[in-house]
């Protein structure tokens, strides 16, 4: 019993760092009906900014506190910077191009990205600092669960009120929901398009940029490939929960990391990887519009 | 001319990228040995290149523009635009024999004209002219986005690999074999997905491309995992034993005429009743379904006989490396033949030669560049996509036309 629950709260942090990736593809789905191939390496930029920056902070002898808040600002800073550019370069010229274009070039875009990081530092494992301590009062339950997992669910559900909090109820949240229900006639009732995608963006990316964060944290090391395979498992979530759809990010995310947990728990660890990528290919075979989404209807 | 606006534009564009590639091109640190390099002369190149980089941009969109009035003022006096001269040599038979004559000329003599090691980098980027071309039936003509195409690659070269091993087949046995295997993982792939739109369908060869590799790479008693197979043998001609040499130029004839081959398969495929569906397909699924075509058939052998190309590169892959292990079939080898096929121009034979032979080669002879090769795939991806979607050769949709006599023009 005691492993079942290790294993599921071991699933439940994954989830949580897959459900932060899924909802920046989500998002950028629901609004310009794009796969953004590039969001793993969004995500891969923002942790090794956060690494950067929080090693050359500890040489100079900061404390841990100020370490933490600076390396996760500037990771959410540079990370939506990224995003920004990306969309301004590669996406936005575009617009009006035929589906496959924009779709090529997020894949490019992601190759580029990847050996630029690749070129610029290093090819190897970097030890990441520990920046979650361990938390006096986790001692008794410290074998089942760690202490950087609870930090991990809990900045999860802050980011996600905070995120459902955003749409709801301020003025650019509207602006992104009439964005994608329709975006001619959004455009129509003078609101900025361009200026919602950006946001869209930013906002994505900076949850990648936490997630990359709290998860590079949490493992102790990064590299500058790990945004491939964490981009293609969120966007595995994505669309297990229903792409477009914000909670379905969610909902997905979590049940892609119970999924893996308990695959590599109980069946064999040598393939986590091909479990999220069956199930990818299960779902889409069988019900490609996810467990929230709505089916798509095409009208000529 | 440029103006003092635009000056400013790129100004801020340049301060703009310095500030975005600060932490990760300038800093550099060692967290064993806690030592902090600071490269501000990075931030220098990034600043003055962006700025630039811009500036020409700015003057290619000047330069357009004014292009385009002036060749809509020249329309209005008659005057209909030429047409691209490659795509006259292309069609005027009388140009294109002699030199189509005079490149397999040059083809044949290769070997005797460079040394071993350059006949041996052409075999290489001929053989991704033959993958470029087979993906360019999938991706180009028919107009569906497969990331995995790798995994047929990587079906073609075990299947020889192991049927090798274990029954002691030879190549010329395996090799219709291996196109045969990836032609039937390319259906039984595609069957459940073809359904999918574009971008679903994207991700998910992608998928199988990973699964197949992961698959070959754990589970070791039928693959021999990561560590591959070894010693397979090379081709054998009517038994002949050859010395490494002349192995690696009977190779290369031997892909040479594969080249042939595929071009003249795939030329004539596009011109068939099934290149038209494909094409028709690409553009417009749901006139095409209206008009009578079987999307799922047409679809599915789009996809079996891209795969064929695949296995068949694959078993002559494995003949010619004589080692094959997983890592020879990752993601990226899809990323280079896809950007084969958009940097020559989807659909478009001829580019896509021509990018296969300028994506390898270019490479090959630029050693110092080398290290930026794949930085530069995904730049010439994002580039091309934005400036000049329909690659170095576009494609020519196949017209008819009449041709005015002058008796014709009397009646």
């Amino acid at each position: 019993m005691e492993y079942f629950i290790e294993l599921f709260l071991s699933g439940l942090t994954r989830g949580s760092i897959y459900a932060l990736i899924a909802l920046g593809y989500t998002m950028v789905y629901g609004i310009i009906g794009l796969i953004n191939f590039a969001h793993g390496e969004i995500y891969m930029i923002g942790a090794f900014t956060a690494f950067i920056i929080s090693t050359v902070l500890s040489i100079y002898g900061f404390p841990l506190l100020g370490i933490i808040v600076l390396a996760g600002l500037a990771a959410a800073v540079w990370a939506s910077a990224y995003g920004y550019t990306i969309e301004k370069l590669a996406y936005r010229p575009l617009r009006h191009a035929p589906r496959l274009s924009p779709l090529i070039s997020a894949i490019g875009m992601s190759i580029f990205l990847q050996n630029y990081v690749l070129l610029a530092q290093t090819s190897d494992f970097l030890p990441f600092p520990e920046l979650i301590p361990e938390f006096d009062f986790m001692e008794p339950v410290a074998h089942i669960i760690g202490s950087s997992d609870l930090v991990i669910i809990l900045t999860t559900a802050a980011a996600m009120v905070i995120l459902t909090l955003v749409i709801k109820f301020t003025r650019i949240g509207k602006a992104m929901r009439a964005t994608s229900q329709d975006r001619m006639m959004a455009m129509l009732t003078g609101i900025n398009v361009d200026r919602v995608i950006s946001t869209t963006f930013i906002i994505g990316s900076t949850l990648a940029a936490v997630g990359g964060l709290l998860i590079a944290s949490h493992i102790g090391q990064i590299n500058f490939f790990i945004g491939f395979i964490a981009g293609i498992k969120a966007f595995t979530a994505a669309v297990l929960g229903g792409i477009g759809s914000i909670p379905g990010a969610v909902l997905g995310g979590f049940v892609l990391g119970l999924t893996e947990s308990f695959a590599t728990g109980y069946v064999s660890s040598d393939y986590e990887d091909v479990f999220a990528f069956s199930l990818l290919v299960l779902i889409l075979i069988f019900k490609p519009s996810g467990i929230l989404g709505r089916a798509e209807i095409q009208k000529v | 001319m440029i103006s003092m606006e635009e000056l400013k534009r790129s100004f801020k564009a340049s301060v703009w990228f310095m500030f975005l590639t600060f932490p990760i091109l300038v800093i550099k640190v060692n967290p064993i040995e806690k030592t902090v390099i600071w490269r501000w002369e990075n931030m220098a190149f990034v600043g003055i290149g962006v700025f630039m980089l811009s500036i020409l941009i700015r003057a290619f969109y000047i330069h357009r523009e004014r292009l385009r009035s002036l060749t809509i003022s020249k329309k209005r006096f008659g005057y209909i635009g030429d047409e691209p001269l490659v795509q006259f040599i292309l069609r005027e038979p009388k140009y294109l024999y002699p030199l189509a004559a005079a490149t397999l000329l040059f083809a044949l003599l290769f070997p005797s004209l460079f040394d071993t090691y350059q006949t041996n980098v052409m075999t290489t980027a001929l053989m991704y002219v033959v993958l470029g071309l087979g993906l360019n039936i999938v991706v180009g003509v028919a107009g569906l986005l497969d990331l995995g195409y790798v995994a047929f690659y990587a079906v073609g070269a075990y299947s020889y690999a192991l049927l090798n091993l274990h029954f002691d087949l030879g190549f010329w046995a395996i090799l219709p074999m291996g196109a045969l295997l990836a032609a039937m993982f390319g259906i039984v792939l595609g069957f459940p997905v073809l359904r999918l739109r574009g971008d679903y369908l994207a991700i998910v060869t992608l998928g199988f491309g990973e699964i197949i590799r992961l698959v070959l790479e754990n589970w070791s008693e039928f693959s021999q995992g990561p560590s591959g197979i070894s010693n397979i043998p090379r081709p054998g001609f009517f038994g002949m034993e050859m010395d490494l040499n002349s192995a690696i130029v009977y190779m290369y004839y031997l892909v040479v005429g594969l080249v042939i081959i595929t071009i003249f398969v795939v030329n004539r495929l596009q011109d068939s009743r099934l290149g038209r569906a494909w094409i028709a397909l690409r553009e417009d699924e749901i006139a095409c379904q209206a008009m009578g075509i079987d999307k799922t058939k047409t679809k599915l052998t789009a996809f079996a006989l891209g795969a064929t190309w695949a296995g068949i590169v694959g078993v002559i892959f494995a003949a010619k490396t004589t080692f094959i292990n997983p890592a020879s079939f990752t993601f990226l080898e899809s990323a280079i033949i896809l950007s084969i096929v958009v940097l020559g121009g989807m659909g478009s034979i001829l580019g896509v030669i021509i990018g296969a032979l300028i994506l390898i080669l270019l490479p090959e002879y630029l050693r110092a560049l080398s290290e930026y090769r794949m930085l530069a795939f995904g730049a010439i991806l994002v580039l091309m996509m934005v400036f000049r979607p329909q690659g170095i050769i576009a494609n020519v949709r196949r017209s008819y036309q009449f041709k005015k006599s002058a008796k014709e023009g009397d009646a």
